[in-house]
Formats: C-alpha cells, structure tokens, sequence
C-alpha cells in the first residue's frame, strides 16, 4: 500500500497526543502530576497539539477535504466514522478535565477535585477508544493480510501509550519534576509495544496467505495461473495506490531503524533517567527518548503500509498474498 | 447510508456474466465503458497526460491477460483474456467501510454507486475492495466506480434492445451477457449452472454478482514426435560413408 506522509503523520502524532492525553486523564486525579497551572498548559497544549495536528493532517489526504464533516455520519458500519465521531467526541470531557485540572485543582494545591477525576478518566477512556477505532479502519480491511489481524489493534494501542509516557517522562524532567515511577512507565511501555510489534511482524511472517492468482482468476483448474499481458503499459491508480513497492527493498534496514530508534534507544535512555535521577540529566535523556521514538514510530508506519500486500495485485503479476 | 439495504428475497441482481471462452481481448467493453460513461452517471472520467510519457486516467474496465497450466507435458497450457470490473457484491465491503454515505448498494436491483456529492475521497472503499474495481478521479477529488450503465439499462429513450450495459452492447464475441442473477429462469442464469460459472475470489466472502464462465475444456495434444524424438539415441537408417563416419565418430 501507498504509505502517504499525511496519513503516517495523523497516526503517529495523534496516536502519541492521545497517549499523553490518557495518561494525563488517568494520572492527574491521582495527584501524581506537578500542580503547577504552567505544567498542566503545557502538558494539555501538547497532547491536544499533537491531536488537532493529527487530524489536521488527516485531512490532507482526502480529495474533498471542505466535505470532511460528513465523515461523522456513517459510525454505524463505518471504523473510519467512528474514529471521527470518537476524535471530535474526545473533546469534551477532554475540555473539562483541562479547566478542573488547571483552574480549580491548581488553585487547590494538588490532590485533584471530583470533577477532574471523572473528567479524565473519561477522557483516558475515549482517547484509548479513539486509538482503538483508528487501528480498526485498517484492521477490518480483509484484502490486506498483513492488515486484517487483532496484532494491529494491539500494536496501535501499545505504540500510543509508549509515545505517550515517553512524552510524559520528558515533560515531567523538564518541568525539574522527574519521577522514578514516570521512566518505570515509560520503559515497561517500551517493552509492552516492542513486545507486539515483534508478535506483529511475526504474524505478517507466518500466517498463511488468504488468496492467490488462482482463486483471483478462478483458473486455477487449468494449472499454475502468471500474468501474461497487463491491461495498461503505465502504472494506473491501482498500481500507485495497491501496487506500491518501493519501501520493501528496504524493509530489513527499516526494521532495524524501528527497532532501535522506537524500542532499543528510548528504553536505553528511560532507564538512563531512571538511574541518573531527578536533574537535568534525566530530562535531557527523556527527551532524547522522544527524538528517537519519533523517529522510530515513522518507520514502523512507512513499514506498516509499504509491507503491506493489497489482493488487487493478484490481477498484475503476484503470485499470492 | 452505508449499512447494507434490507433486500428482498426475490429482489433482483442485476449484473454480468463474462465468458473467458470467447473473450479474444480485444477491449472493446473498456472502450466503450470509456465512451459511454465519460457522459453518464459518474462523468468525467478523466484522463491526465493522455498524450504525454506517463498517460494515467480513470477506466471501469481493465483487461488482463493470464496463462494458466505450464504445459510441461504437451500444449496444455491455457491463455485467457479476463476482463475486469466491478463485479457489484451481496456483501460490498466498499460499501460498509464508507464514512459518509456515498457509496451505497441500491435495494431494488443490487447496483454498487457512488454519490459524487457525498464522496470526501478517503479511498477507503478502494481499499476495501478485493477486485481493484474502484479508481480515484485525481481531477474531480472523488471515487468513480463502474454504475453496470444504470443510465442505459433503464433508460426508456434507449430501444429496448439496446438497455444493456456499453460493455455487453459493443462486445464483438458475445462473451459479456447482462441479467438478472438472483431469477434462476433468466437467461445468464441458465448460462451460469450449464458452464459452470464460478467467482472471484469466493474465501473472501464478498459474495460477488457478476460470474465468471471458465475456459471450455480442450484436449492436450501431445508434442510432435519429429520434434520431441532424441535422435542422438537411435538406429539411424545410415549406408556407406555416412555409416562409417558415425561408426568412427561413436568410439
């Protein structure tokens, strides 16, 4: 599949905006974030940014983006429907933990009111549920192999939470605040994503393929079925779009790359500041950890849709998929 | 909206019956799928760099080429034009994955359509489809989808011999027939359960209308014996000369 930047971009921004964001909403009533209302601005800016810049991206990958507003009609049948109707619905509770948490429990001194606590954990719950729907836009697409499996879900919500806590961790040092308990989070969260990535990967390995030429042409009575002629000498929109095959010349060295920049290195650097402490050290390791995950996470996502194998290609010379 | 209507049992399903027998891959039903459609329902069809190195444009009817068998042990191997386009299914997955209603599959006849107006062009439903019969208009921003001709099948300004689909109307071998699929009176029915048609991709359960009738059978004729005999190993009738240069030649 075409892996177009707008697309890699809204799920790897929005998927570490709503990591953060859950984290935030689960955290803060708990008293386990920094009271300060800067901090709270801070944090809440950056994951909403993350978000609405998501979204935004989002966007430019429709040939209509002026009618995107209709996309919140179909939540009945449609996984990409209710992603829209989870994103936009997200903002509300989301909206009113930022105004408890910062206004009222700064105000407070800590600790968290009522209503910041059930505003954020509804907000950690719709946020994961967003993630969840996003992942399923392509989870419920059985032409694509590597797609159709419940390693997708698993692997979206895993990379979310990671991206999230590496964030949390880097906010938390730079704020001067950094915890042990936040690089814990933020390397068992490495390990929980690497964990299904791999399991990912190996499923893609191993699972059998669910279609061939054969069953594509329904000749396969006669024998072996190869293409012999295509319909068109250039490439069309099916083959731009279905066919692509650039990323997978590369694919052994972007896995590396997504194995070290996404898993081994920011692991590496969170259990660097856990051991250095509180300082400036830790923050600085912590943010590292996100340049790298950033990194990382674009390479899985290219990967994600270059390795994937789309039946239509069945038509133009693949043998099976 | 997107949901799947509720059809009734014996609602039709219109669609094709493509018979890869005498399909000669001529692309005549590209042609006038091309002719007729850059007019119809979902005008234009547009074309970019037609004339230019890397000419690209939206087309309802693509048609392959395939050989099938190896033919290792004789000339068995087959070569078959197929024919490729929206095959309008029981179960279109183009349909349910539609964020904004305007793919749909209408109740009374089964027909898959886009509604320009509603089509945000995510490409979603043409990833959704297994057969590759969606192909996004670049110039317009939306998905165009093969309409089976609902702009001539039921057009009463037409002669009623002319009702069919351009592909079925134009095809030199008769290979393209339209019907109705779910009567198991109709004439393509009939076809389907006489020749065995069968269809794409079944494991997918996409549950496909359109049926494909494969190739008749045909006898394997052996290799020429003049041409597949190893004459290095037998008794050549040789005389004289010859005789003695392959008696020489052999030690």
């Amino acid at each position: 599949m075409h892996p177009a930047f707008s697309i890699i971009f809204f799920t790897s921004a929005a998927g570490a905006g709503y990591g953060l964001l859950a984290l935030l909403g689960l955290l803060a009533p708990f008293g386990l974030l920094p009271s300060s209302p800067l901090f709270g601005l801070a944090a809440l800016a950056l994951a909403l940014g993350l978000v609405v810049a998501g979204l935004l991206s989002s966007l430019a990958h429709l040939g209509r983006p002026e009618r995107a507003w209709r996309a919140l009609s179909q939540w009945r049948s449609s996984w990409l429907s209710r992603e829209g109707v989870a994103a936009v619905a997200t903002f509300l509770p989301a909206g009113v933990f930022a105004i408890a948490w910062i206004v009222l429990t700064a105000g407070s001194g800590g600790g968290g009111s009522g209503v910041a606590g059930v505003a954020g954990w509804i907000t950690a719950a719709m946020a994961a549920v967003t993630v969840y729907c996003t992942a399923m836009i392509y989870a419920s697409l059985k032409p694509i192999r590597q797609w159709a499996n419940p390693w997708v879900p698993r692997t979206y919500l895993a990379l979310s939470l990671m991206t999230g806590a590496l964030l949390l961790n880097a906010l938390l040092g730079v704020a001067g605040q950094a915890a042990g308990w936040s690089s814990l989070l933020a390397l068992a969260s490495v390990g929980l994503a690497w964990v299904a990535k791999e399991g990912h990967w190996r499923h893609c390995a191993t699972a059998r393929p669910v279609s061939t030429a054969e069953t594509a042409t329904g000749l396969g009575h006669i024998g072996r079925v190869r293409l012999l002629d295509a319909p068109h000498s250039e490439d069309n929109y099916l083959l731009k779009e279905m066919g692509f095959r650039v990323g997978r010349r590369h694919a052994v060295r972007l896995r590396l790359i997504t194995r070290l920049a996404a898993f081994a290195l920011p692991a590496a650097l969170s259990f660097g500041a856990l051991v250095a402490g509180p300082g400036a050290l830790s923050g600085t390791l912590a943010l590292l950890a996100v340049a790298a995950a950033a990194l990382g996470v674009i390479a899985e996502r290219w990967l994600f849709f270059a390795e994937a194998k789309h039946t239509v290609t069945l038509f133009y010379g693949a043998g099976e998929v | 909206m997107t949901s799947l209507p509720n059809r009734e049992p014996n609602a039709p399903r219109l669609g094709l019956v493509i018979d890869l027998d005498t399909c000669v891959g001529c692309h005549a039903c590209a042609v006038a799928c091309k002719q007729w459609n850059d007019g119809g329902h979902m005008a234009p069809l547009t074309d970019t760099d037609a004339y230019g190195s890397g000419p690209d444009g939206v087309w309802f009817n693509r048609i392959h080429s395939f050989e099938a068998g190896t033919g290792e042990s004789g000339c068995g191997s087959r070569t078959t034009n197929f024919p490729r386009s929206c095959l309008h299914c029981e179960q279109p997955a183009c349909v349910t994955v539609c964020p904004t209603g305007a793919s749909y599959k209408r109740a009374e006849d089964g027909i898959v359509l886009v509604n320009e107006d509603l089509c945000i062009g995510c490409k979603l439903c043409s990833w959704a489809c297994p057969y590759g019969a969606r192909e996004f208009d670049q110039d317009v921003g939306v998905m165009k989808k093969c309409t089976l001709c609902i702009d001539r099948i039921h057009n009463e300004t037409l002669a009623e011999t002319e009702r069919v689909p351009a592909c079925v109307m134009v095809c030199p071998t008769s290979a393209r027939h339209f019907g109705d699929l779910a009567d198991p009176t109709s004439a393509v029915s009939k076809l389907v359960a006489e020749r065995g048609g069968y269809d794409l991709m079944p494991e997918l359960g996409f549950e496909p209308t359109n049926k494909y009738l494969p190739p008749r059978p045909r006898p394997t004729l052996a290799l020429d014996e003049r041409v597949t005999r190893d004459s290095a190993n037998d008794d050549l009738p040789l005389h004289g000369l010859l005789k003695w240069a392959d008696r020489i030649l052999a030690r």
